[in-house]
């Protein structure tokens, strides 16, 4: 029975080890097929992708409860350590805030008056989408997010992210009810910025570090350390001044940015279904004026 | 009957390395925030192939170890069939190696993976910066590499007694 048995596994084995290895070679080769197809028709993988997605998003939206008490549970420990040193920062931030209010109400109001006097047209008001994060892939590779509110919401590819910090990225991929959101630090990231005090006008590059760079810096630019950056609106893919970040470094030929987003607390975002102002813009002026006349 | 319910036990027990990777996979995609996880996520998976193809082979095929990467791939966004292909690669180069690490001390097991996580890191960077067209940074690369390298004995404790399940009952 034994010799039987073991003369049957001599003869198996090899015919096992051949399948085996066939098996090995056949799934090798259908993954590079899948990196070449993805990289051929990106919008078969993508909306692959956004299938998936959808389909596990309950899955995520289920257990990325607990992750996120757990994530709560460890920011309370580290603001209960240090809490003595954060009300010390924060009455004197509120101090010179208050002093802040007083001279923002009183510019608001003389904003409004030569707004007034100018007969400005207003820019349009975004429709805000809030949502929550739902996954977080932080890989070397990438840098997305993926967020609980799909096409059913009105979420659309290209539209601009943002949190209570400044801007978090843009909408990749929109799905039925998820969508994923590029970070500003992804690699593919490209964010039309403007320096807010010297007006110049360039590009923010994400590069998979938590600090992004500016590219296409004009020579003799001038950037310093702790200029603040906001959207430049330029491509009509983002509304113009949301804040991004400051300035961190200047090097000979770059300057990276710290953006205003903390990405350890990213938990809600608002997506901005934004309208470029500027698509019917004769026709409301038209009218604009034709009600005055 | 009480065929039947073995039959079913063996079963199940059989799926728990692949159902682990894939629950592993799903872990690393969570929103945890937590301070070192938001820039880079430990390679969990690769871990995972690497233990259960020295220990218990015959309950991870080839086929799994394709289909966890294209949901790894697919989850996180990264070239489709990207992390497949690598965790074929890392389940062939250790399949090749089983007889050297069977038995071994943990201590080697470790000095292994710390040798297989590099050059898998290093495959990703390779394929990954093919696929995106552009040279990815490398530094947050090394962090993976480093910190699942780190982490790896941390999760062998816990694959033990899985593993232990996973086998099918002596006698």
């Amino acid at each position: 029975m034994r010799v039987g048995r073991g003369r049957h596994l001599v003869l198996a084995m090899p015919g096992r080890a051949f399948a085996q290895r066939f098996a090995y070679a056949i799934l090798a080769c259908a993954a590079i097929t899948l990196m070449i197809i993805s990289q051929a028709e990106p919008r078969l993988a993508e909306q692959l992708r956004v299938g998936i997605t959808d389909a596990v998003a309950p899955i995520f939206d289920f257990f990325s409860r607990p992750a996120e008490t757990i994530a709560g549970g460890v920011d309370e420990l580290q603001g209960i350590m240090a809490v003595h040193e954060r009300n010390q920062v924060l009455e004197a931030d509120n101090d010179r805030l208050r002093r802040w209010q007083a001279v923002a109400e009183q510019l608001s109001y003389e904003n409004e008056m030569f707004r007034r006097l100018l007969n400005v047209v207003p820019d349009q008001r975004a429709r805000f989408i809030s949502a929550r994060v739902i996954a977080d892939s932080g890989g070397p590779f990438v840098h997305l997010v993926m967020v609980n509110a799909g096409q059913a919401h009105g979420v659309r590819k290209g539209q601009a992210v943002v949190n209570h910090d400044g801007l978090v990225g843009r909408v990749q991929e929109a799905g039925k009810h998820t969508a994923r959101v590029l970070l500003l630090t992804d690699l593919n990231s490209r964010i039309p910025v403007v320096l807010e005090e010297s007006r110049e006008r360039t590009i923010l590059r994400g590069d998979n570090s938590p600090q992004p760079y500016l590219a296409f810096l004009a020579t003799g630019a001038r950037v310093k350390p702790g200029d603040r950056l906001v959207t430049s609106g330029e491509g009509g893919m983002f509304p113009p001044a949301l804040d991004v970040g400051i300035v961190s470094a200047v090097d000979k030929d770059r300057a990276t940015v710290q953006p205003f987003v903390v990405w350890e607390r990213l938990d809600y975002v608002t997506i901005l279904d934004y309208v470029v102002p500027g698509v019917f813009p004769e026709t409301r002026r038209a009218a604009r004026t034709g009600s005055l006349q | 009957m009480g065929d039947w319910l073995h039959q079913t036990e063996r079963w199940l027990r059989g799926l728990i390395p692949v159902t682990v990777t894939v629950m592993l996979v799903f872990a690393a995609a969570l929103p945890w925030r937590l301070p070192a996880f938001v820039e880079v996520t430990p390679a969990f998976a690769v871990m995972v192939v690497f233990y259960w193809t020295i220990y218990r082979p015959e309950r991870l095929p080839y086929v799994a170890t394709f289909g966890i990467g294209v949901l790894q791939d697919l989850l996180a966004g990264t070239p489709l069939g990207m992390t497949a292909l690598l965790l074929l690669v890392v389940q062939g180069v250790v399949a090749s190696q089983r007889t050297f690490f069977r038995g071994k001390p943990f201590l080697v097991i470790w000095w292994g993976f710390s040798m297989v996580m590099p050059a898998a890191g290093l495959l990703a960077w390779v394929i990954g910066s093919a696929c995106l067209g552009t040279l990815v940074p490398l530094l947050p690369v090394v962090t993976q590499i480093v910190l699942t390298v780190l982490l790896f004995p941390v999760f062998v404790l816990l694959f033990r007694p899985l593993g232990a399940l996973a086998s099918p009952r002596p006698g």
